[in-house]
């Protein structure tokens, strides 16, 4: 009866329920990296750092081609305040500075340091460990977080020192690990919290003391029990099973998404245009947790992650620990991969991730995954466009509420202001809705290709919104100039006028003193 | 190459495979209808199907669009739905008519699937009633009701089909009968009660609910539609939302005034086992096309044909009042759709003005 009227509340949307709204459930996962552990990459033989790795400002390098750097060496500092550092992976040489293609779908490049290792790998240890967190300062946590380059490793890479601020106005109350890992294939965290269950509490509870939060919670889908178990165990462990708790949520895509896992595990919705603080949540993923572990109390800062390299195309798929700059093409190779022929490799889970145009590009903070699929696999996928049959199951899916036929069909029409109305801005382009598309519309396409014309559009607006203030004033400075140069020539007018009249009665005045002494003459 | 956005997973839904779920859904009362009109029944049913794919085709063709299109389903089901919802009684050039209709007039004029304000099925069936009234409340006597037209025969059956009553050498009188809606209306229009018209017609629940009562072909079994219905409902293929809340409308408003007046108003279950509101509730208002998309707009779809179908049925009229309630609502469904809005995650309301 419950699950009913849970149904009836989740499809009309009203009350508060404790799931988050819409999603999918893939009836295959393709997790078969579950239970894979973790093995190292081999060192390749060039690293490639691109100066961006974030969602923000991008760095600027601090190195110098033929300069040699040590591993976790900072070589990229950050500019702005949204923005973390850059360190090398390996020690070796720095070769070259130039731009490389990034793994974005566009295959645009960015300015890059390249370094050649020397099979050393010295490490640069000027990040001193801090074991006793607790009595550290809650601002020179959050120095150390940045300085170690630590941006969310879920995806979205949001630089997490950002996060952990203490606000009188909002103060964080929970905070929670998210373990949900709800991207088919993508398998990483979850072998991540098997293997260092205790580097993920210790980050958590580094986090919740730097912050001053009370609660924590990791949350973890009901596919990964053994992730549970074990996580469960080492809390216990540790002594923390008083101020954090394990949450088991039933598998759903997308439960990831933060704004999902805020309103899965609270009731809470972050407010539109909002952030998580302002309800006093912080959410980070378990791998980000371990990053802070990592920073704070060995002192390492971000240089490598685990990757879940995966797809039908990979002989010996597997979750591997890869230092960042990595080929993702000396990956494959690794795995398996001969030949590229024929093959797609996407940068992510399939839900979410990108469609790479060349696997030249090295791995980045927000790896999560590298998936070699084959093109007929990506290609079943990407089926021809067929008319919109208003069946509505995009609308039943969608976790933001949205109602996406009818916002791609103002999309499609270019019919912005009312795609607009129908709230464009709040896709999260988690893909539910194409997924479950009986007529293959790529709905995020149109949803990324109406928020791009909708940006450029106000650029524009705002470009002739400043031509035109600059056109006013320039009319306002030559009228000035105008009205002035008037007023100069009226004053040297008036001036000759005075002048010349001045002259014609001096004139006058001497014709007539001559006319007085001649008329005597006259006269006599 | 090139550029393919996310998500580069497909669940595995199409068009087709949700056109031929319904379809399959009809199958049960389908043979339903063989069973209550024989031959006839065969007879219409493959050619409102054939004359439909046959009118897709050809409009396709002529429109220079693609024309395997005529194969994902929709026209064959639009085939189906006006087969069922047509009398037994109905001679072959209107059927010819109403399948052309259906997929020019109802479908392809409006720019094709996915376009069609009306169900085509639905819009057919209103135009030839407002045409046709007399041959579309021509009610023939099912066969097990030891009807004089012996519709099990193909010969008497062809020859009904095509030439009418007096080929078979019968009356009109002979081999037709009330249904049950119309008799009640006609009744009580000359002041007898609801319960004296039922019993003067033997009218039985259970008989109505398995079908065994005179209607349009597919209308009569509410078993058979239910069971379908439910099998679409349980694989996701129709939402519950419209069906629901559609039927508890009517029982609602029937019970209502039931209560109020017993003499008047006739009792819930007669309405909801009557005329064509459960072939309408599961598969006519279902119609995505023609259905608002988000799921509380559907509830508001669904009371709204409710209302509107007990009203008609009530104060109309007509005697039935589904039709022409699901046409209306079908008109209503672009405003629902920019009213009525699923609220946004982190927003109070779903429109952003």
């Amino acid at each position: 009866m419950f699950e009913f009227w849970h149904k009836i509340q989740q499809s009309l949307s009203i009350g508060s329920v404790q799931s988050f709204t819409g999603g999918i459930v893939h009836r295959n996962q393709h997790k078969v990296t579950a239970s894979h552990p973790i093995v190292a990459c081999a060192l390749p033989e060039l690293f490639i750092h691109p100066i961006k790795q974030h969602i923000g400002d991008p760095c600027e390098p601090i190195v110098q081609v033929g300069e040699r750097v040590l591993k976790g060496q900072t070589i990229a500092k950050p500019q702005g305040y949204l923005s973390v550092p850059v360190h090398a992976s390996t020690s070796g040489t720095v070769t070259s500075i130039e731009e490389h293609t990034i793994p974005h779908p566009s295959g645009l490049g960015l300015i890059s340091i390249y370094i050649k290792p020397d099979g050393l790998d010295e490490v640069d240890e000027s990040l001193h460990p801090l074991p006793n967190y607790r009595s550290v300062d809650a601002v020179e946590l959050r120095e150390r977080v940045r300085q170690a380059g630590i941006a969310g490793l879920g995806g979205a890479v949001f630089p997490t020192f950002i996060k952990l601020v203490r606000d009188q106005k909002n103060p964080i109350e929970t905070v929670i690990l998210n373990g949900i890992e709800c991207e088919p294939w993508l398998t990483c965290d979850h072998q991540l919290m098997i293997e260092k269950a205790h580097e993920i509490i210790s980050g958590l509870d580094i986090i919740l003391h730097a912050v001053d939060a009370s609660k924590g919670i990791i949350a973890i889908e009901d596919n990964k029990l053994d992730a549970v178990k074990v996580i469960e165990k080492t809390l216990a462990d540790m002594g923390l099973n008083e101020s954090v708790e394990v949450r088991v949520l039933p598998t759903r895509y997308p439960q990831g998404g933060e704004k999902q896992l805020i309103q899965a595990v609270t009731g809470k919705e972050v407010p539109a245009g909002g952030l998580p603080l302002h309800i006093g949540i912080l959410s980070t993923n378990v791998g980000t947790s371990k990053a802070v572990y990592d920073a704070v109390c060995l002192g390492e800062p971000l240089t490598e992650r685990i990757i879940t390299v995966s797809g039908d195309a990979v002989p010996k798929p597997a979750n591997m620990s890869v230092r960042l700059g990595t080929s993702m093409h000396f990956l494959l190779k690794q795995c398996g991969v001969e030949s590229f022929d024929g093959i797609k490799v996407l940068h992510g889970g399939p839900m979410m991730g990108e469609l790479l145009s060349t696997d030249d590009v090295p791995v980045v903070k927000g790896s999560n995954g590298i998936l070699a699929m084959t093109q007929r696999n990506i290609m079943r996928a990407h089926h021809e466009e067929e008319p919109c049959i208003r069946c509505g199951d995009c609308g039943d899916v969608c976790p933001a509420g949205l109602m996406p036929n009818l916002l791609a069909a103002h999309c499609k029409e270019n019919q912005f202001e009312r795609a607009e109305d129908y709230n464009l801005f709040d896709c999260i382009e988690c893909g539910a809705c194409s997924f479950v598309c009986p007529s293959h519309i790529p709905l995020v396409h149109y949803f990324r290709y109406g928020k791009g014309q909708v940006a450029q559009i106000n650029r524009e607006k705002e470009f002739a919104e400043a031509s035109r203030v600059r056109s006013e004033k320039r009319d306002a400075r030559l009228a000035k100039e105008l009205a002035e140069k008037e007023e100069k020539r009226r004053i040297a007018k008036e001036k000759k006028e005075a002048r010349a009249k001045a002259l014609a009665e001096k004139e006058a005045a001497e014709q007539a003193s001559s006319e007085v002494a001649a008329k005597p003459e006259e006269d006599t | 190459m090139i550029f393919l956005s996310s998500p580069h997973q497909h669940g595995g839904n199409s068009i087709q495979l949700t056109m031929f779920s319904v379809i399959i859904a009809l199958i049960p009362a389908a043979m339903v209808s063989v069973y209550l009109y024989g031959w006839l029944a065969v007879f219409l049913l493959t050619t409102c199907i054939g004359v439909s794919l046959l009118t897709e085709y050809l409009s396709l063709k002529w429109m220079g669009k693609k024309t395997d299109r005529v194969w994902d389903g929709s026209a064959g089901l639009t085939g189906l739905l006006l087969a069922l919802v047509l009398p037994a009684a109905v001679p072959w050039w209107m059927v010819i008519f109403a399948s052309v209709f259906a997929i020019v007039l109802g479908k392809q004029l409006y720019g094709g699937l996915g376009h069609n304000p009306f169900n085509p099925a639905l819009a057919a069936r209103v135009v030839l009633l407002i045409s046709f009234p007399l041959q579309m409340t021509t009610w023939l006597v099912p066969m097990h009701m030891d009807a004089s037209l012996d519709m099990y025969s193909f010969m008497t059956s062809l020859k009904f089909f095509f030439l009418g009553v007096d080929a078979v050498q019968q009356t009109w009188d002979a081999v037709t009968m009330a249904s049950p809606l119309g008799y009640l209306k006609t009744e009580l229009g000359q002041g007898v009660t609801v319960s004296e018209a039922l019993q003067q017609y033997h009218y039985s629940t259970l008989h109505a609910f398995i079908g065994r009562e005179a209607g349009s072909l597919g209308e009569g079994s509410a078993l058979a539609l239910l069971m379908g219905g439910i099998w679409l409902m349980a694989r996701h293929t129709i939402s519950w939302h419209i069906p629901l809340s559609y039927l508890a409308t009517v029982a609602v408003m029937a019970s209502l005034f039931n209560v109020i007046n017993p003499d008047v108003y006739a009792p819930p279950m007669f309405h909801l086992l009557a005329g064509g509101l459960m072939l309408c509730a599961f598969f006519m208002a279902t119609d995505p096309v023609s259905s608002p998309s988000s799921g509380i707009g559907k509830v508001v779809f669904g009371v709204g044909c409710g209302v509107l179908t007990w009203v008609i049925r009530t104060f109309g009229a007509y005697p039935e009042g589904a039709m022409f309630a699901v046409v209306l609502m079908n008109m209503a469904t672009p405003l629902i759709d920019y009213y009525v809005r699923p609220r946004v995650y982190g927003r109070k309301r779903g429109r952003q003005s």
